[in-house]
């Protein structure tokens, strides 16, 4: 008997035990090969939309379809319908970050100016004024922030 | 004569060692391609000239490296379902089948890359190219990953050993689906 053989319990142990719970052993009854014929035919439809040539039906067709799709993947092949909820849970945390990492950046990043900086079209920044960094005057109060406003366009010139 | 212990199960919340091990590992791939994907909606949004340059991408073989990346993703919940029932060789052979598809998958895209950069369009094309590399060579990358793993575990698989890392690595697989699955619609259809 070798040193290890205890050790083998664990390691060669059966699929059932202990890594695998009744409620996982139950998912198994699904059938996945139906399962993957809805998510191609899924697939053929986000490919379909572009060509209606109308923009909403092109997204709607490939983003609402994409989601379809990843909540099929998660719930039947991960078997997150019947995962533990300490799963849940750390994933919908890190899905918050994720949409808290959008909300906190998006207004800047997707503003096209502010209070002495402007975009062009290439999405450069340039400033607008010789003072980019006053302190104090962070923000959006100062009306010469606006695309057009007085005082804007003349500094751009270098 | 030394024992070698090992936590196989988490007591208190009831969830084997080694799935929730993926799972927090699946949490940190979600930070990571989350601020990919995020900033990649935020410029695209402000730059509505990219669409011109994502209408050189090639739809057609987006779509079919979906389709294998949900193929790959049946036969390895196939293997899931073979090592619950204890037939490990089964396993093993449906896990080799899911490499298969990733390098499938791999080759369709060394072409397709292949093709765009002899068109001129490299990492330094601009905003929308640079993203185009970034964000699928950094899945291309989870895909070999995954791939040398699922190698690894058929091999133990193939003897009936450690069947429990077959629906371990099955979950990373469909995660790494699932993050094509909003690529494939963000790089190759909005145009």
């Amino acid at each position: 008997m070798t040193a290890h053989a205890p050790a083998d319990v664990h390691e060669h142990a059966p699929a059932h035990e202990p890594e695998h719970t009744p409620e996982h052993g139950h998912a198994h009854h699904r059938n996945y090969v139906k399962i993957w014929a809805v998510l191609v035919v899924l697939l053929v439809v986000s490919v379909t939309g572009p060509m209606f040539g109308i923009r909403v039906v092109t997204l709607a067709a490939a983003f609402g379809v994409a989601l379809v799709k990843a909540y099929m993947v998660a719930k039947n092949f991960m078997h997150l319908d019947v995962e533990k909820p300490i799963v849940h849970w750390i994933l919908l945390v890190a899905l918050a970050l994720m949409v808290l990492l959008y909300g906190a950046l998006a207004p800047d990043v997707q503003r096209s100016a502010g209070t002495g900086w402007k975009k062009d079209a290439g999405f450069h920044h340039s400033f607008t004024t010789s003072k980019p960094r006053e302190s104090g005057r962070h923000g959006e109060k100062s009306g010469a922030s606006q695309p057009g406003a007085p005082g804007t366009s003349e500094h751009d010139k270098p | 004569m030394s024992v070698k212990t090992i936590a196989t199960q988490r007591a208190s919340m009831n969830i084997p060692t080694g799935r929730l091990g993926v799972w927090w590992v699946l949490v940190s791939e979600i930070v990571i391609f989350g601020g990919v994907l995020v900033s990649y909606i935020m410029h695209r949004l402000g730059h509505v000239e990219w669409a011109e340059q994502a209408a050189y991408t090639n739809m057609w073989a987006g779509a079919f490296n979906t389709l294998v990346l949900l193929s790959s993703s049946l036969s390895a919940v196939l293997a899931h379902q073979a090592a619950e029932r204890g037939d490990g060789p089964k396993a093993a052979k449906l896990l080799y089948l899911t490499i298969l598809g990733g390098g499938i998958f791999l080759t369709v895209k060394t072409f397709e890359w292949g093709h765009e950069i002899a068109e001129g369009f490299t990492l330094q094309s601009g905003g929308f190219w640079s993203y185009y590399y970034t964000a699928a060579g950094l899945h291309a990358f989870h895909v070999m990953a995954g791939m040398a793993v699922m190698a690894w575990v058929a091999s133990s698989a193939r003897k009936n050993q450690e069947l429990h890392r077959v629906e371990n690595v099955g979950i990373y697989w469909h995660f790494v689906d699932i993050v094509w699955i909003f690529l494939f619609p963000l790089l190759y259809i909005a145009k």
